[in-house]
C-alpha cells in the first residue's frame, strides 16, 4: 500500500459528500475506468455560490480522498473562488500524495471545474 | 484487531521444521561446500541432500538441479542461458502471454537485440490452447516458455500437451513452475519438459532459495560466471541455510501434498461459495476448477482495487490486487489484460491466497467484511449507480 498522509487516509475512510445532489446545477466527469480513476461532480448553484456539491468517486484511496476534500473545499464557495481550486492546492491540503498518485488520481479540482462550466454554459443557453 | 492473511502467495512464515533444519548452518555447521577440509563436509552433504529432495518433488535426476536465489533469476538462466548458449538454428522464442515479468521482461530485451518472439494468447480462463502453439512454431523457433501454473488467477496449463508440440520438433521447452511446485504433482518426465523453474518461498520454504532444473544434454551459458559451483552454471558460494531450508520445504512439500491440496481446495472452495452466495456482482476469475488449491482470485465490479485492499486492511484482512493503481507501473495486470477482463473489473480484482493460518471459522468474517466494503464503495461508484439507472430503465 502506498504511504498515505493521515489526512488522506482519514478522507478515505470517512468520505464526506458522497452521492448526487438532486437537480444539479452542474455536472463535471473525468476519467475512466482503464486508468483506474473515475469522478463525477454535481453542485447546486444559488447567487454565484456553491450552495451543495456532492461527488461519485471510482478509484483509489488517493481519488477518494481527493474527492472528498474537493468537496469540502468547494462548499460555500463563489463560483470564482471555486474555479481558483487547483489539483496542487488539495494534494497540500491532503497533507500531500505519493508522487505516482500526483496526475493519475489528483482529479477532483477538474472534475470540479468542469461541473462549474457545464453550469456556465447552460446559463448562457438559457441568457441567449 | 485479529488479522486475516489471505495473501500469502506474496508471503508465507517457514514451516517451523525447515527453519529448525537451516539454524546450525548458520552458526555451527558455516563451512564452506567448496573447501578441501573437513568444514565443508557437513554443508556439502546438506546440499547435496537438499537437492535430492527438491529433485524428487518433480521426478527429477538431482545432478539437474540448479540452485539460485530466486525463480526470477531460475526464469532468466533459463531463458538468457539458454538462447546465449552457442549459435542457434533461428531467432526466434514463443511464451504465452500470462508469463511472470521474469520471463516477459527479458523477451522485451531480446527483441531489442533482434529476437522474434510471439506471445501466445490465452482463453478467458487463463490456459494456452495447444492449437494456437502448433500454428506459432516455425523452423527458426528456438524456445518455448510457459508457465505451469499462474502465479495470480491459479489457471493450470496444459504443459504435456504443449511441450509434446515443442519436442516433436526438437525445441527447448521451459516451465516456470514456481507457483505450482508444492501444490501439485509435478514429474518433468510425464511434462516432458527440459528446463523447470521453482522457488522455495512458494512452499513454506525461506525467500532466496530457486533452483532450476535443467534436462541432461541441454546447454546453458551461466548468467553469474566465476567458480565452478553448480556445474559452473552458477558461481557464487552456495547459500547453504537457504538451500538446506529449500530442500526441507521440498520434502514436507512432496510428504503432505495430496493432504494439503485436498485441505486447500476445500477451504477455498468454501470461501468461493460463501462469497458469491452473499455478494453480488461477483465474477471469478481462472478456471472455475483446474486451478492451483490454494488460489481464489474475483473481481468485484463497479469498485477499484486499491479502496478495496485500503478496506480490507482496516478489517485486518490482507489481499492483493491486479488494479493499476495497486502496481508500480500503474498498469492493470497483465494476466486479467490477457483474458480479455473489461478494464473495469481488472481494476476490481482480488487474489485470494490461503496458507498456513488460514481457517473455515474465519470465512463469515472475511465474507461479512468483503459484502460491507463492496457495498459502501459501490455506494460511492458512478459506474455502479449508472448500473442501477438501466437496471431502472430496463425494469
Amino acid at each position: 500500500m502506498p504511504e498515505y498522509s493521515e489526512k488522506v487516509m482519514d478522507h478515505f475512510s470517512k468520505p464526506r459528500n458522497i452521492g448526487e445532489v438532486s437537480d444539479p446545477s452542474g455536472v463535471g466527469e473525468v476519467g475512466n475506468p482503464v486508468c483506474g480513476d473515475m469522478m463525477k461532480f454535481t453542485i447546486k448553484v444559488k447567487d454565484d455560490r456553491i450552495e451543495d456539491v456532492k461527488y461519485l468517486t471510482f478509484g483509489c484511496g488517493a481519488a477518494i480522498a481527493v474527492s472528498s476534500m474537493v468537496s469540502e473545499m468547494a462548499k460555500g464557495k463563489t463560483l470564482e473562488e471555486a474555479k481558483k481550486i487547483s489539483n496542487k492546492q488539495v494534494a497540500e491540503e491532503l497533507g500531500g500524495l505519493p508522487g505516482n498518485k500526483m496526475h493519475c488520481s489528483n482529479l477532483g479540482a477538474d472534475a470540479l471545474h468542469k461541473a462549474i462550466e457545464d453550469y456556465e454554459e447552460k446559463q448562457k443557453v438559457s441568457a441567449g | 484487531m485479529k488479522t486475516i492473511n489471505l495473501d500469502y502467495a506474496a508471503g508465507a512464515p517457514l514451516d517451523r521444521a525447515v527453519l529448525d533444519k537451516m539454524i546450525s548452518f548458520f552458526t555451527e555447521d558455516y563451512g564452506n561446500p567448496s573447501s578441501g577440509h573437513s568444514l565443508g563436509d557437513k554443508p556439502r552433504k546438506a546440499m547435496e541432500e537438499a537437492r535430492q529432495n527438491i529433485a524428487l518433488l518433480i521426478g527429477a535426476d538431482s545432478k539437474g538441479i540448479v540452485f539460485t536465489a530466486s525463480a526470477s533469476e531460475a526464469n532468466n538462466l533459463a531463458v538468457k542461458g539458454l538462447i546465449k548458449a552457442g549459435k542457434k538454428k533461428g531467432d526466434h522464442i514463443i511464451a504465452s502471454a500470462v508469463e511472470h515479468f521474469s520471463v516477459l521482461n527479458q523477451l522485451k530485451s531480446l527483441q531489442k537485440e533482434g529476437y522474434k518472439v510471439t506471445l501466445l494468447p490465452v482463453d478467458s480462463y487463463g490456459a494456452v490452447n495447444p492449437e494456437q502453439l502448433e500454428k506459432a512454431i516455425t523452423d527458426q523457433t528456438i524456445l518455448v516458455s510457459i508457465q505451469t501454473a499462474n502465479p495470480e488467477i491459479g489457471t493450470i496449463q496444459p504443459v504435456e500437451k504443449l511441450s509434446a508440440l515443442a519436442r516433436d520438433k526438437e525445441i527447448p521447452f521451459h516451465t516456470d513452475a514456481s507457483a505450482a511446485a508444492g501444490w501439485m504433482e509435478l514429474d518433468v518426465e510425464k511434462m516432458g519438459v527440459d528446463l523447470l523453474t521453482l522457488a522455495g518461498d512458494q512452499f513454506y520454504g525461506p525467500k532466496g532459495s530457486g533452483a532450476l532444473y535443467v534436462r541432461r544434454g541441454v546447454r546453458l551459458m551461466p548468467l553469474i560466471e566465476g567458480g565452478i559451483q553448480e556445474r559452473g552454471l552458477r558461481a557464487g558460494t552456495e547459500n547453504i541455510p537457504a538451500i538446506v531450508g529449500f530442500g526441507e520445504a521440498a520434502k514436507v512439500a512432496r510428504e503432505n501434498l495430496e493432504e494439503r491440496s485436498k485441505k486447500f481446495a476445500a477451504l477455498r472452495d468454501e470461501l468461493k461459495e460463501s462469497l458469491f452466495n452473499s455478494i453480488p456482482h461477483l465474477h471469478l476469475n481462472g478456471h472455475p476448477e483446474n486451478r492451483l488449491s490454494r488460489n481464489l482470485h474475483v473481481s468485484v465490479s463497479f469498485v477499484e482495487g486499491e479502496a478495496l485492499l485500503m478496506r480490507l486492511q482496516m478489517a485486518g484482512i490482507y489481499v492483493s490486487s491486479g488494479s493499476s493503481c495497486t502496481s508500480q507501473a500503474l498498469k492493470s495486470s497483465h494476466v486479467l489484460t490477457a483474458l480479455g477482463l473489461s478494464p473495469e473489473l481488472a481494476q476490481g480484482s482480488l487474489q485470494l491466497t490461503l496458507g498456513p493460518e488460514s481457517k473455515a471459522e474465519d470465512i463469515p468474517y472475511i465474507t461479512e467484511q468483503l459484502g460491507e466494503i463492496a457495498a459502501l464503495l459501490r455506494n460511492m461508484s458512478p459506474l455502479y449507480h449508472q448500473y442501477l439507472k438501466e437496471e431502472n430503465s430496463n425494469a
